[in-house]
């Protein structure tokens, strides 16, 4: 009996063990692009830094930049197999904070380092300067879900007073003027914001507190700035709850907006839907930020440009690194990473992964004299 | 029950009969509706739960989702799998297991057969305190220990482990200590009067007699903390690759992987768009939990079969 | 249930030749033992991870405290300033208010609706199913107890917020007079009564599982001695089964009431969340509970931020600490009444 009983314990326990290596030998992390899986066009050699690098990469923030992350870390990865690069779409405040704390290695946000969180990532960096590059133009669209309404104009006035709870039907004179000719039911709108600290509401706010005239009288934060309200966590978050109710509107990176429709907006005298072309058109008319020091590539949005087909409810979102990392083998990967980023390629893969705009040639100029500069 | 309360609750019951009443039938009658009601009300959800679980998780489920990582896949393109969650599941859970069955038994074996005084009644009452844990807290924990030592960046399989560990330590104690108890005392007893020491009694008369109890009660709290998701939220973090080290670099698990893909969401693909699935986040997130809960029911299984296969026939 | 009493009296004494003339103390028939080698070390063994365990739940404490603290006493502006997600509250106590709210809600909710459902299906399993079909029910509603948390997240946000989105418009437009059901009703359903259903569907299981328990151990003479007097099967349940588990019955929903107070996967991937004193079930943004503005908010790592986080999982603990020691308490004082021993 006792002999039997420590016999079987010993089985059960080989068994287990076999069990557990057997697992172990079948699985893959091999999803190349034999079975076609990277429908974005990813190039093999992607990467700026070589085979040689190895090791795991952090990164967190935006929400926007998801889809193209997936795409870029996709293709690097590829490239470099040795390495594994991870990115938690966290928001973009969060990014930043963690960057600042040390807890990832990278950070990707939509909207640039304060000057005092520069300050404070000194600490992590070795005592060197943090620094923004642009990474991810994408225009933000006002997308809403309206049983019987596919197309929809909004002037920036209308915009923020449906999103402050001043308008509240869909058939409002306001919208009604904007829109001639198209029958609005008298559904209630229920506006969605995003629950999380966010560098689209931070976009999107700015571009309301300058182009709304008035009619918004917050300023751009990254905190929706009003109480209550329907509101999801996350980019696609919103989208989800957008999908899932009737009579809702909110604003999102255009690259998770989907099948939903879009509002276009009023700019200038001209109606505009959201497009990388038109996103790319608001970049060529704005400015670079020169308050700052000429490693931290910032752009100063133009949100009241009115250059023919241009959409200003765009957000730029950077990349967040150090200049100087605790070791040699990180900032080689950091800077192999932003490098392949910034990269022609890299832009191209994220524009038809995502529908983003690609960064000017002259940004990229600017980004890559910057990311030379990361050292161990 | 004292007779005096039996005899006021027989006057009752008599002042009851004696009234011919249609409307106690009544009652009777409506309660038997509510009763059956609530059972039929209750089993909608569960049943939709289960069926929506098994119906959209087959869909997705096969031998390639279940040995490939997420790594490189990207969009709403039909590939990918859970892998590398299985792999960080299995190993995270059977390290918490071994720091925590250590432990809960010998806590168990303390208090029946040493435990006396107030160290034992203090450990009785935390360890039930531990049980009301809520488990963020405990992921809370487990992090803010880990990162005193390794700084704020630190995600690792075996963080989660620890803070799978306070979670399950206090199930294993319970059920453990109710099994030793089970043991007659005319077997320490007898074994005592032979000259047998009292370590040896312990690990080859009381364990030996309470090993099939055990085995299950621990299989049965490996079972619950598996699904736990919010410590190894916190703790573990995510990733796309297959990681086997539980020291170093984060780990996938299958409940964090649920969530994760749940919230992604829909892929917006562009109309025309070729091996673009929309639903694909949610498939994979069915499909995942599907794989989870067939992980977790083998494992109740397991545990009942134990019961049936290891408990001593001819003793006790 | 009653595993917490003391040990029985019928503790083995020492191997009769380590213990000859024993010296008495305490009360008669413990013999203090003398350990040697082996048996000492092993002892002590057991004894070590006895007194770890309180170690680490005094860990658990210290750590808290000691991670929250900062954020307790720091001045209140200054950690408004440094928290972003504070969401304009003037301080953490009129931060973590609404969140305690949110929280008490949302499981009061649950428990308002599980417990009547559950003793009808314990009822149902222990006096009126077919006796054949009663066992494996039983086995059903425990296996229905080991699905994970973040599964019924992922059904409650895909299949039932969509699924009761009709029935919550209908609930707001005629009974809006009720202060729970006034307001706008949210289209998407994401709102603290489906938070509410699924917490309910998640505790039921357990309450279920306890309060069967309970009413197999009626005693069978009670029941047959209210069933020959002429009572009904329902006057047989409330004068028999009810008042003896009465005690039962409330630590079960205790035990509920604590799993929907620390839950946070089903409520983090439902809730539309809000950090509002409202009343409002079916309108968005309005509650939010701890545990799942921990997990959602965990991520913004600043030392700041995670501090005043841990303080309000400091809370939680509290609240769940309160409310199993209540059950307890309950349990303890009715059992010399209920007629268990």
């Amino acid at each position: 009996m006792k002999l039997s009983l420590h016999g079987r314990a010993g089985a059960a326990l080989a068994l287990t063990g076999v069990l557990a290596l057997t697992l172990a030998a079948c699985g893959t992390d091999d999803n190349g692009s034999g079975n076609g899986s990277t429908s974005g066009s990813t190039s093999t050699d992607g990467s700026g830094g070589g085979s040689a690098l190895s090791g795991e990469l952090n990164g967190a923030g935006s929400t926007a930049q998801q889809k193209a992350m997936d795409a870029w870390r996709a293709a690097f990865q590829q490239a470099n197999s040795g390495v594994t690069v991870n990115y938690d779409g966290t928001g973009s405040g969060a990014g930043r904070t963690s960057f600042i704390s040390g807890a990832v290695d990278w950070a990707g946000s939509d909207s640039a380092m304060k000057p005092e969180e520069l300050t404070q990532a000194q600490a992590r960096c070795q005592n060197t300067e943090a620094f923004d590059v642009p990474v991810y133009v994408s225009p933000i669209a006002v997308t809403f879900n309206l049983k019987g309404v596919k197309d929809l104009n909004l002037a920036p006035a209308t915009v923020a007073k449906i999103f402050d709870g001043k308008i509240t039907t869909w058939n409002d004179a306001a919208i009604a003027a904007d829109n001639p000719g198209v029958t609005l039911p008298s559904t209630t709108i229920t506006p969605v914001h995003r629950s999380d600290d966010s560098g689209t509401t931070n976009n999107f706010t700015d571009f309301l507190s300058q182009a709304a005239g008035g009619a918004w009288s917050y300023p751009a934060s990254q905190t929706w700035p009003i109480k209550g309200g329907e509101s999801a966590q996350g980019t696609s978050g919103v989208v989800q709850t957008v999908q899932s109710g009737e009579g809702t509107i909110a604003y999102a990176d255009l690259s998770a907006v989907g099948t939903l429709s879009a509002a276009k907006i009023k700019v200038g005298d001209a109606w505009v839907a959201p497009s990388a072309d038109g996103a790319a058109k608001v970049l060529d008319d704005s400015p670079l930020d020169t308050s700052r020091s000429a490693d931290d590539v910032v752009v100063k949005v133009n949100r009241t440009t009115t250059a023919a087909g241009a959409y200003p409810v765009i957000l730029v979102s950077y990349a967040i690194a150090c200049q100087k990392y605790d070791s040699a083998a990180k900032a080689d990967l950091v800077k192999g990473l932003l490098t392949y980023i910034v990269s022609a390629d890299a832009q191209t893969a994220a524009a038809s992964a995502a529908g983003s705009a690609p960064i000017t040639d002259d940004l990229r100029t600017k980004a890559l004299a910057a990311i030379n500069k990361i050292a161990g | 029950m004292t007779t005096a309360d039996l005899s006021s609750t027989s006057s009752e019951f008599r002042a009851l009969i004696t009234q011919v009443d249609k409307r106690r039938h009544r009652k009777d009658r409506t309660m038997r509706v509510l009763i059956w009601g609530a059972f039929v009300l209750a089993m909608i959800p569960l049943v939709s739960v289960s069926l929506t679980v098994v119906v959209h998780g087959m869909q997705k489920l096969d031998l390639d989702f279940l040995t490939h990582s997420m790594r490189g896949v990207f969009g709403g393109a039909d590939a990918g799998g859970i892998y590398h969650a299985i792999v960080g599941t299995l190993l995270i859970t059977l390290f918490a297991t071994l720091i925590s069955v250590p432990i809960g038994l010998l806590t168990a074996i303390y208090l029946v057969e040493y435990g006396r005084g107030s160290l034992a009644r203090a450990v009785t009452f935390f360890v039930d305190v531990m049980t009301g844990i809520p488990s963020i807290v405990a992921g809370l924990f487990a992090y803010a220990l880990f990162a005193v030592f390794f700084g704020p960046a630190v995600r690792m399989g075996v963080v989660g482990s620890v803070a799978l560990s306070v979670l399950m330590i206090p199930v294993v104690v319970r059920s453990s200590e109710e099994m030793l108890r089970l043991v007659p005392n005319e077997l320490r007893e007898a074994a005592l009067a032979l000259g047998v020491p009292k370590w040896l009694v312990v690990i080859k008369v009381v364990l030996r007699t309470a090993v099939a109890g055990i085995g299950t009660g621990v299989t049965i709290a490996v079972a619950r903390v598996m699904g736990e998701t919010a410590p190894l939220l916190i703790a573990v973090g995510t990733i796309d690759s297959i990681n086997t080290n539980l020291f170093s670099g984060r780990m996938m698990t299958l409940p964090v992987f649920i969530y994760q893909q749940y919230q992604q969401g829909l892929v917006p693909c562009t109309p025309g768009q070729q091996n673009c699935i929309p639903t694909i986040n949610y498939d994979r997130a069915w499909a995942a939990a599907l794989t989870l809960i067939i992980l977790v029911m083998l494992l109740n299984l397991i545990g009942r079969l134990i019961t049936r296969f290891f408990a001593p026939k001819n003793l006790g | 249930m009653t595993s917490t009493q003391s040990p029985p009296d019928a503790a083995p004494v020492g191997p009769p030749p380590l213990a000859p003339p024993a010296r008495r103390r305490g009360r008669p028939g413990r013999v203090r033992v003398r350990d040697r080698g082996m048996s000492r070390a092993f002892r002590w063994l057991a004894t070590g991870a006895g007194a770890l365990i309180l170690v680490v739940l005094a860990a658990v404490a210290v750590f808290l405290v000691v991670k929250a603290w900062p954020a307790i006493t720091e001045p209140t502006d200054q950690l408004v300033a440094e928290v972003p997600w504070l969401h304009g509250a003037s301080s953490l106590l009129s931060f973590v208010g609404p969140l305690i709210f949110g929280t008490v809600l949302a499981a009061a909710l649950a428990l308002l609706i599980a417990t009547p459902i559950a003793l009808g299906i314990a009822l149902f399993i222990s006096h009126y199913a077919p006796r054949r079909l009663a066992a494996g029910l039983g086995y059903v509603v425990d296996l229905l107890a080991a699905i994970p948390s973040v599964v019924y997240g992922l059904w409650g946000g895909l299949v039932l917020a969509p699924f009761v989105q009709p029935v919550w418009s209908w609930l707001g437009e005629t009974l809006g007079w009720i202060p729970f059901f006034s307001g706008d009703v949210s289209p998407t359903a994401r709102v603290l009564l489906t938070v509410g259903l699924v917490l309910a569907v998640m505790i039921l299981p357990i309450i279920t599982a306890v309060s069967r328990e309970v009413f197999l151990q009626t005693p069978r003479l009670h029941e047959e001695a209210a069933l020959a007097l002429g009572a009904t099967r329902w006057e047989m349940i409330r004068t028999a089964v009810l008042p003896f588990a009465r005690s039962g019955i409330i630590s079960a929903a205790m035990l509920g009431l604590g799993r929907a107070l620390g839950e946070t996967m089903a409520v983090l991937m439902i809730l539309s969340p809000g950090f509002l004193y409202s009343f409002k079930l079916l309108v968005a943004g309005q509650q939010q509970t701890i545990a799942a503005n921990i997990a959602a908010q965990f991520a913004e790592a600043s030392p700041m931020s995670v501090s005043a986080l841990i303080a309000t999982g400091l809370a939680l603990f509290v609240i769940t600490l309160f409310v199993n020691m209540t059950a307890r308490w309950i349990v303890s004082r009715r059992k010399d009444f209920s007629g268990a021993n």
